[in-house]
């Protein structure tokens, strides 16, 4: 299967980690993994802001970028979930129509990608740690993936997995917002990190770089001792 | 008291309800009993996803034939020997409220809950016409003695606790027991029961009206609404102009989504329909019925890209689901209709000028919108606020504007893109201390006053990939 690497700007820019583990693991699971080399971001940040106009500039280049990859793949719920919108966006459109309805019906989130689309529940790593896990807002409300991480993540060796209290509440990223609104952030954020201390876990995993960055960043801040992981991580460990 | 609420500005009202400790702890563990509740009473339905479905069918169904279920409950009413009367705007219903109680020689009026009065400052304007005005909710009654705003739609004073109620009914009605909730209750018990005996006009809000019967529906908990409907020998009840149902049928859906959604409950106390006057051989009912159904601004969404926010049905499952709430409190948004679905409505019904701040305070996490029983796609409505605010009102701040431009020529430029991606590490070098950043330059700032900004991985992922690839080739 030839799944072509969408590796999300945050990725792109601050976490070269994230894509190396997703080409990796994908690579293991015996798929074809190559990175088209034109995309640049999916236009969340100015979407969201209410920047239709200039989001869309952005969203033609990575339809551009993608028109001839067979599956696309990212390590992350939310730009993925972005890509989902283009048909919506560029309905009635006659240039862009097809082209996002393609892209959108091609697009998966990396574990959404490995246990629905390939039939994947073990991908053979062995971790061993106390772990806890963030479902994110936007891969498990927007994108529809709740069950994914977790059964991959069921399946690492040596894991011990330890529940997030109250998991579904928002880590307070929401993209713009963290500097928009940045004292509500904080609050967010802040009980966020107690909510994962509380659990006991030495790490913290999740599937979008934002919140990850986002409760990371609050952690050392605080001095906590808990590490940040996104699931690509995980799954590619040996 | 209109929509909005205080002339503070909106970084001010979030400092003070940040603050707010007693308020935030309230509001917290509120919010976790309602959301529990909400989610078990749903779970106990069984197929909650086809009954949120089915609510949405029926409000979408009701919104595209608004026309024609308004004429048909207006025709109803006025056969069960009631009066109706449609108000564009708030003033005309307040006016027409107002003559209907000069015409009875009105002195003291008895109110049920009501979000709508408040929206058109109901109270404010009849006690300016000389009338007493008393509200019988026991939330809306402590409000009303301390001047306070509510901050929850369902449940007015959640702000407050015990000890401030207990301190409100000494400073206002000489109370001078304990601050136990039962004790507190009997107090606010005894002093209603003569306000309900001699109040001679009574008023009421709308949870749904019943199309095709011309019956008001009130869900309530404490039976007040009962005593407002029964005692005085006059009864007005306002509603918003979307607030019917066309049959019973569907009726029986909403209240069941309603209450199910706000509080958890499979039914409140009292769902009570009320139909029109006493008519002849009937033993109650009021000897005068004014149904007053107010526009307020509510006809400009229909029809436009917002209109299934006249589908809500006040439940607050959005506001006891949002994290911004919950930090911040209802009158940090400094309007009556608070968290997601105010933040939605406000700007809609009262304009953007005052009120530009309420769409960005959101994550768009889309909590609210996956508790909306009604299925209103709440974040994408803030999206839609956005936009409007960016282009058409012109609103957004400056820099934000530039930033954004840049942001396309960046994104659609693979080059410029790949260029930031080399660059990053470099470009934040000066600030990067052990590998991260605590205190970040310009718009980086209001992220490392808070937290910590990692910095960017040392080796690019496109610098792995290019050699690696060459690996393979070699």
């Amino acid at each position: 299967m030839k799944a072509s690497l969408f590796i999300t700007c945050l990725c792109d820019i601050m976490s070269s980690d994230v894509g190396k583990d997703t080409v990796e693991v994908l690579e293991k699971v015996g798929c074809e993994v190559d990175f088209p080399e034109l995309q640049t971001c999916c236009g969340q940040p100015a979407y969201n802001s209410g920047y239709l106009k200039e989001s869309k500039e952005s969203m033609k280049q990575m339809m551009r970028a993608f028109k001839d990859s067979e599956y696309v793949v990212g390590p992350s719920g939310s730009c993925v979930a972005m890509l989902h919108e283009y048909p919506h966006i560029f309905k009635g459109d006659p240039e862009w129509e097809e082209a996002a309805n393609d892209l959108a019906g091609k697009s998966y989130e990396l574990t959404q990608f490995l246990v629905d689309v390939m039939g994947i529940t073990d991908v053979g790593s062995k971790f061993q740690g106390r772990v806890t896990y963030h479902p994110s807002c936007h891969m498990t409300r927007l994108l529809g993936v709740r069950d994914a991480p977790m059964t991959l993540l069921e399946n690492v060796k040596g894991l011990e997995f330890v529940a997030l209290p109250v998991k579904e509440d928002c880590c307070g990223f929401g993209g713009t917002f963290s500097v928009k609104n940045p004292v509500i952030s904080e609050q967010m954020v802040e009980e966020k990190t107690e909510h994962v201390t509380e659990t006991g876990a030495e790490y913290l995993v999740g599937g979008d770089m934002g919140c990850l960055m986002n409760i990371g960043g609050r952690l050392t801040r605080n001095g906590k001792p808990v590490k940040v992981l996104h699931i690509a991580n995980i799954l590619n460990y040996q | 008291m209109s929509i909005r609420i205080g002339t503070n500005s909106f970084e001010h009202r979030v400092q003070e309800g940040i603050k707010n400790d007693f308020m935030r702890g309230a509001v917290s563990s509120a919010q976790g009993r309602f959301r529990s509740g909400r989610l078990k009473a749903a779970e106990e339905l069984g197929n909650w996803e086809d009954w949120r479905t089915l609510g949405e069918e029926i409000r979408n169904h009701t919104m595209e034939n608004l026309d024609f279920y308004l004429q048909q409950l207006s025709d109803q009413v006025s056969k069960r020997g009631g009066s109706v009367f449609f108000a564009e705007t708030a003033e005309e219903a307040n006016d027409y409220i107002q003559n209907v109680i000069k015409k009875k020689n009105g002195k003291k009026v008895v109110k049920s809950k009501s979000m709508v009065t408040e929206e058109i400052g109901l109270n404010k304007a009849l006690e300016e016409a000389g009338s007493e005005v008393v509200e019988t909710d026991l939330g809306e009654w402590i409000l009303q003695l301390d001047e306070d705003p509510p901050s929850h739609i369902v449940t007015p004073a959640l702000h407050k606790n015990k000890e401030q109620i207990r301190e409100t009914f000494a400073a206002k009605k000489g109370y001078d027991k304990t601050d136990k909730p039962e004790e507190l209750a009997l107090f606010a018990r005894e002093q209603l029961r003569k306000d309900f005996l001699s109040a001679d006009i009574g008023i009421t809000g709308c949870n749904f009206a019943v199309a095709e019967s011309g019956a008001v529906t009130l869900v309530t908990n404490e039976g007040n609404a009962r005593l407002v409907t029964s005692l005085p020998d006059t009864q007005i009840t306002v509603m918003g102009m979307e607030r019917l149902v066309p049959t019973w049928e569907d009726l029986e859906v909403l209240v069941s989504l309603l209450t199910r959604s706000a509080v958890g409950q499979k039914l409140t106390s009292y769902v009570t329909s009320l139909t029109g006057t006493r008519l002849e051989g009937e033993v109650d009912g009021p000897e005068e019925f004014h149904l007053v159904i107010v526009d307020n601004g509510r006809s400009k969404i229909l029809g436009t890209e917002f209109q299934s926010a006249l589908h809500c049905i006040r439940c607050a499952a959005c506001i006891n689901a949002c994290p911004v709430y919950r930090h911040v409190g209802g009158h940090s948004y400094g309007s009556i209709y608070p968290g997601p679905i105010g933040a939605v409505l406000t700007p809609l019904l009262d304009g953007y000028d005052d009120h530009k701040e309420l769409p960005y305070a959101s994550t768009l996490c889309a909590a609210c919108t996956e508790a909306c029983p009604v299925k209103i796609p709440l974040h994408e409505h803030l999206i839609r606020h956005r936009q409007i605010i960016v282009e058409k009102e012109n609103k957004a701040p400056k820099a934000e504007k530039l930033a954004m431009k840049g942001f396309a020529k960046w994104g659609s430029s693979p080059a410029a893109y790949k260029m930031s991606t080399k660059m990053a590490r470099t470009a934040l070098k000066p600030w990067t201390k052990d590998e991260k950043i605590e205190n970040g330059p310009g718009p980086m700032k209001a992220w490392t006053d808070a937290r910590d900004f990692p910095a960017p991985s040392k080796q690019s992922f496109r610098s792995w990939y290019k050699s690696r690839r060459k690996g393979d080739e070699s």
